[in-house]
């Protein structure tokens, strides 16, 4: 799952380095990570796991590193 | 009425006493200004264990609204200062810097003024080219470009930049510097159509100042956490000062003429009502903000979250848009009178300070954004909370 969501870091996030090279605590907006590019990660988080995200995990927290975009999709998947 | 109310009064009569001439000559209020001084006003929000009167945003927001029906310059130059100081507040306890300036903001009653644009980033202040060059224990920074409203009479700027030369143009961090810390050159002069007393000139801003006085928390959150929703508030409350002012003189006119033409209301009676019910809106809406604001702040994620900033922003656009409509509404109304300045239905003055609203962040820019925001929120379908 971590390697799909750097994947998909790299294709929407629109960040100054490779999500390779980010840790999976790490904070995303330091790298670069716009309120904007963090909504089009949402989509494209939501396409390829097969979730929507419900508006209790919209906000600013969530999307902060690879490890908490992992902590959403995890309990969206066990709620499934 | 309640104390900082109370207070205001002298400072409403002052500013209405000069504001024809702030307009006029496109000057900073500076009589308003002592007296808000004097009033103790400047510190409003600020907690009364910093020295500041501990009110709440609802009664710096009736303040505004009071000086925007008197004069929209000094509620406006009053609206933004209390926007930085709200930072300080949020964003500036636990440090020992912030929290001894809060303290003379209070003892000095220091007038705040901030740099968050700069020439090249069309306007966008959540990204900056500028960046802090740190150098031990001190940093300096230079921003050009940057419009900075009553630069010129601030005591200290609160400025943003890229955290680092090489960071991101979004990973931006914020800091107070004071007046004896930098220096303004002015690019750019303020001869604008209205809010002209604002002096929202263009500088190159050059200082240094010790490190201690950037804020620790990055600016993304000071931006979502305080600036956000007070400035959108705050301007929204100066903006219905100014509309239901307008509305007023188009009442008087409403009346006057009704006293003269007993058998049947002039046809400006109709439009009266219909821009009533406008005000309203309007008001109902900043009243309905003030209170999501409070509630949010005593929750982290809802300050941060995506409904509270699209909430923000909505408040901003409506109120913006209302106002104009209102104003335009008090124009036909009084006609000729409203028209001409020299009236006492004069309406003029408001409108073209009103104008000002769908530019302040540009409202096409917000709608962007908000339009971005909505791919992921989901739309309110309850009444309640």
């Amino acid at each position: 799952m971590l390697d799909t969501i750097r994947r998909l870091v790299d294709e929407q996030g629109r960040l100054a380095v490779a999500a390779e090279t980010i840790g999976d605590n790490a904070d995303l907006y330091a790298t670069g990570l716009t309120s904007f590019a963090a909504v089009q990660l949402m989509l494209a988080l939501e396409e390829t796991f097969d979730v929507e995200f419900p508006d209790r995990m919209l906000n600013r927290r969530s999307f902060s590193s690879i490890a908490s975009i992992a902590g959403c999709l995890h309990e969206l998947k066990e709620a499934a | 009425m309640n104390a900082p109310l109370d207070r205001g009064a002298n400072v409403v009569a002052t500013a209405a006493r000069h504001a024809d001439d702030v307009d006029r000559n496109g000057r900073f209020p500076i009589e308003a200004f002592q007296a808000l001084k004097d009033a103790r006003l400047l510190s409003l929000l600020i907690p009364i264990e910093f020295g500041g009167g501990g009110a709440p945003l609802s009664d710096v927001a009736e303040i505004c609204t009071s000086l925007g029906q008197q004069c929209a310059s000094t509620a406006m130059i009053f609206a933004m200062h209390q926007i930085k100081v709200s930072s300080l507040i949020a964003h500036g306890r636990g440090s020992a810097w912030h929290e001894s300036f809060m303290r003379r903001v209070a003892d000095e009653q220091l007038l705040l003024g901030s740099a968050t644009t700069e020439g090249g980033v069309g306007g966008n202040m959540r990204n900056s080219i500028c960046a802090f060059e740190r150098d031990g224990a001190t940093f300096r920074i230079a921003k050009e470009g940057a419009l900075i409203s009553y630069g010129a009479y601030s005591d200290a700027i609160l400025i943003t930049a890229r955290r680092s030369a090489d960071a991101p143009p979004s990973d931006q961090l914020m800091a107070v510097l004071e007046k004896s810390q930098y220096r303004l050159d002015r690019t750019g002069g303020w001869d604008a159509l209205g809010m002209r007393g604002t002096c929202s000139e263009g500088f190159t801003f050059s200082g240094e100042a010790p490190i201690e006085q950037i804020f620790t928390h990055d600016f993304a959150e000071i931006a979502s956490e305080s600036m956000l929703a007070t400035a959108h508030l705050l301007w929204s409350a100066v903006w219905y000062g100014v509309a239901s002012d307008a509305l007023s003189r188009a009442q008087s006119f409403v009346r006057k003429d009704a006293r003269r033409h007993p058998n049947g209301p002039a046809p400006g009676a109709l439009r009266l009502a219909e821009a009533t019910s406008k005000l309203q809106l309007m008001r109902s809406n900043i009243v309905e903000g003030l209170k999501r604001f409070a509630k949010a702040q005593q929750n982290a994620d809802d300050l941060n979250s995506m409904s509270f900033a699209v909430a923000m922003n909505n408040i901003k656009i409506g109120s913006s848009q209302l106002s104009i409509e209102i104003i335009n509404h008090a124009l036909l109304i009084a006609g000729i009178a409203g028209y001409k300045n020299d009236t006492p239905f004069s309406v003029g003055r408001h409108m073209r300070d009103a104008l000002s609203a769908q530019v302040m962040i540009s409202n096409d820019r917000i709608f962007t954004n908000l339009s971005n925001l909505l791919l992921a929120q989901r739309i309110d379908q309850r009444l309640g909370d």
